[in-house]
């Protein structure tokens, strides 16, 4: 056992627990309790003084009583440097210190003789704490939308900290901006129009792409090697290029402010990609199979209905799922053509509710809640298939 | 017999993909065509709405008189910059009604008034009043005749098909002062994003490719930034690092960390004092560049996975033989094996990054240094109303477009040739 060694686990674990400690101790007091200082030299300390107990004491005891003795230890310690707190935090405190203590029951005294073994702890603690850092840095924003939408702007003015949730206010005051932002603020009908809007575009970009993906993938023709490589190209080109001539022709036209032209813009914009992923996996199809099915004097639409489509419903839901994620997050387009607050989508209401003066944030924050968790919810759910879409279609973004 | 079937199969492929084509040519290929056109032109906002010519139809009673009724029209063009020629007006009446005189611009004739009312310049106003007498002493309702509206028609010049071309818009976005300071922000941004986004998405994508509890929760929740609507998390990030009242600083604060709340979003330089330098760092850019990784790093993270499932487990079971230590492992296997990602990842990101609209002007709007050239061409074209300005910044993001297109090509080609 080197004593370099030693020294670098007591150090990074140490640091590595004291890192948790932090994170819940902000978690804690954005439950609106005073807690003014992370206690930086007494934690850690006493945490490098636990790692070196729990190397001593190696397996002379029982795996489950070591770390629960040594958890218990570091949280009545903690307790009594921080006071006033309420117990459900010292418990926090108590189940982090459990996870850290059975994370760290591998480095033992034969551990740390091997070779790179302060490498090898240093690489290990960084996994676990980058995991939970981005984590938690991912999630923060969620999790502050979704508090601050349960709030009042009143409430957080007058300590911007406390982000408790009052669970027993009952459920209609708990959900009171919801229900203003759908019932004063007209959600309901954004709503409305961004599904209409993304299910259309889902729909037409599909007639249009299917067909036109077979005949790239299958068919012979002259102008096919520079029709592949332009939808790419045309992939490329971005939507900020395109919306000046647009707007002066959806204007001279009357176009704006109507759903028609959002769903023939959208549809355009992402039918390159959808063709492009759609070819990709017909390719992939056993050219047998269409053989079998001429033979049985099938037609080309017959080809494509009874036996392209059926096989290659994955692909299908990939790019469906890709393209109405693109079209409902979708927010130039909706921002140029839309002035008319009858046919905004959600995501331009939100938008319109910021720039009107002085809305309040829950009310802002309850809104983008509405515009996010149905594609957070349809994305873990199927999250296969869109994972797939994503990955061909992140050309774009 | 086999040319036959080529032909027909010909035919049926153009069949196939003529809607496609259709579509994205009118509504991609067309419009960035028209960039150049309009972007040498001389065109604002206002001169977007087409000049019309609009009448309103006030209907009187003459006093004393129920057999007699004045019908007053407010004839205006709705263009305060243009004229309109050959206007031509319609309306029609109750059958029983005629008019008592009619100037020599009219004629009436069963029940119809027909009137050629010459060209109307620019901010043209005027009344057309006419008397109408009823021919069967009954009397006339004005409920009906309201009922009518009148039909005006004429030709006016659309200011977006003449031949008028001037390079105004282009000397002006060259000579603009902000131009280069422009150039150097949107670079600034697209590099320094495009980067932290790839460096976050190996650190992420070397944390997740190991064996864990909960591992395909966490690959999910690392890819929600990248999923959510922009609206809602631009928002959210604009409450957190709000200087009064937001989490961020209150957080700051509350723990002793800093003194006072920093604007995060909205002051354009912080001087940073490191090891006795002094170094001047555009704040609310690099704020909006924190969030630009924070959002895109998934997609990195996403790639890079995928290639290093495909790595094969040998080579590591070989360099542990050899008693390689985890950074040599890194740099001698991992990132061999991931570089073809990387670069191409790189260049894709760079050219989206380069045009990234969106997420600036949700945060900032393009205030405090964080103008880049997206920014520019809505700010032109709809803040101040210069179309043909904001095309020309298009047309010069599509030119920078095309050379970094070129250059992507010219990689992609030679790398299918080594392999």
């Amino acid at each position: 056992m080197k004593i370099k060694n030693v020294f670098t686990y007591c150090f990074i674990s140490s640091l590595f627990l004291f890192s948790l400690i932090c994170i819940w101790k902000i978690l804690v007091t954005l439950q609106g309790i005073e807690l003014t200082n992370f206690n930086f030299n007494e934690l850690f300390i006493f945490g490098i003084i636990l790692c070196a107990i729990n190397l001593i004491i190696g397996k002379k005891l029982n795996l489950s009583i070591k770390i629960t003795i040594l958890a218990l230890l570091f949280s009545i310690f903690d307790y009594f440097i921080s006071t006033n707190l309420p117990i459900w935090y010292s418990f926090g405190i108590f189940l982090i210190s459990l996870f850290f203590f059975n994370n760290i029951k591998n480095y033992d005294k034969n551990f740390l003789s091997k070779n790179h073994s302060s490498q090898k702890l240093f690489f290990n603690f960084l996994t676990l704490f980058g995991i939970t850092l981005f984590s938690f840095v991912i999630l923060f924003p969620f999790y502050m939308m979704l508090v601050t939408s349960f709030k009042t702007q009143a409430l957080l003015l007058l300590n911007p900290l406390d982000f408790s949730i009052n669970f027993a206010q009952g459920l209609p005051e708990l959900f009171k901006s919801y229900f203003i932002v759908f019932k004063d603020y007209n959600f309901g009908r954004y709503m409305l129009t961004s599904t209409i809007v993304s299910l259309g575009t889902v729909i037409i970009t599909l007639i249009f792409a299917i067909p036109a993906a077979y005949a790239v993938a299958r068919l012979n023709f002259f102008g096919k090697n520079f029709l592949s490589t332009s939808i790419l190209i045309i992939y490329l080109f971005p939507a900020i290029v395109l919306v000046i001539p647009l707007y002066t022709i959806f204007s001279q036209v009357g176009l704006r402010n109507s759903i028609e032209g959002l769903l023939i813009v959208y549809t355009a914009t992402t039918l390159p990609v959808a063709i492009y992923m759609l070819q990709g996996y017909f390719k992939s199809i056993p050219k047998e199979l269409e053989e079998a099915g001429i033979i049985d004097g099938q037609n080309w639409l017959g080809i494509i209905f009874k036996i392209i489509l059926p096989l290659s419903l994955p692909a299908i839901s990939s790019v469906a799922l890709y393209v109405f994620m693109i079209a409902w997050n979708e927010f130039l387009f909706s921002l140029m053509f839309l002035d008319r607050p009858n046919t905004f989508t959600l995501s331009r209401a939100i938008q319109f509710l910021n720039v009107g003066a002085e809305t309040p944030r829950q009310y802002l924050m309850a809104g983008s809640v509405v515009v996010t968790l149905p594609i957070l919810i349809i994305f873990v759910y199927f999250e296969k298939y869109l994972v797939s879409g994503l990955t061909a279609g992140s050309v774009k973004g | 017999m086999s040319t036959k079937l080529a032909k027909i199969e010909k035919r049926t492929a153009y069949l196939l993909i003529l809607p496609s084509v259709l579509l994205v040519f009118s509504i991609i290929l067309f419009p960035i065509f028209s960039n150049i056109w309009i972007s040498f032109k001389n065109v604002e906002l206002k001169d977007l709405r087409i000049p019309e010519p609009r009448a309103k139809k006030l209907v009187k009673s003459i006093k004393d008189n129920p057999n007699q009724i004045k019908i007053i029209y407010k004839l205006r063009n709705s263009s305060l910059t243009q004229e309109i020629t050959n206007v031509k007006f319609k309306d029609k009446y109750p059958s029983n009604i005629k008019p008592i005189s009619l100037n020599n611009k009219c004629q009436f004739k069963s029940n119809i008034l027909k009137c050629d009312l010459g060209n109307w310049p620019k901010k043209y106003r005027e009344n057309l009043e006419i008397v109408f007498q009823n021919t069967n002493n009954k009397e006339i309702s004005k409920k009906e005749l309201k009922s009518y509206k009148p039909k005006l028609s004429g030709k006016s010049q659309n200011i977006l098909l003449n031949y008028e071309f001037t390079l105004n818009n282009f000397k002006k976005v060259i000579k603009d002062k902000a131009f280069i300071d422009l150039l150097s922000t949107t670079f600034y941004y697209t590099f320094f994003g495009t980067i932290g986004a790839i460096v976050f998405g190996i650190l992420a994508a070397q944390m997740v490719n190991q064996k864990f509890f909960g591992r395909t929760l966490i690959r999910s929740v690392l890819l929600f930034p990248y999923v959510a609507p922009v609206v809602a998390l631009a928002y959210t990030w604009e409450l957190l690092l709000d200087p009064t009242s937001g989490t961020l600083n209150n957080l700051l604060i509350n723990y002793q960390i800093i003194d006072g709340p920093i604007n995060l979003l909205g002051q354009k330089y912080v001087t940073l004092n490191i090891l006795g330098f002094d170094f001047k760092l555009r704040l609310a850019l690099t704020t909006v560049i924190i969030f630009e990784i924070w959002r895109y790093f998934p997609l990195a993270f996403l790639f890079i996975l995928a290639r290093l499932q495909a790595v094969p487990k040998e080579l590591y079971e070989a360099a542990d033989v050899d008693g390689a230590n985890p950074i040599q492992k890194f740099l001698n296997i991992t990132l061999p094996q991931i570089l073809a990602v990387i670069s191409i990842l790189f260049m894709i990101r760079f050219i989206w990054n380069f045009n990234k609209f969106e997420d600036i002007f949700l945060l900032t709007g393009g205030a405090s240094g964080t103008r880049t050239l997206p920014i520019n061409v809505y700010q032109q074209g709809f803040s101040i109303g210069d179309i043909g300005m904001g095309s020309a910044v298009s047309i010069v993001i599509v030119v920078f477009l095309l050379i970094f297109m070129f250059i992507y090509f010219k990689l992609l080609g030679k790398r299918a040739d080594e392999n």
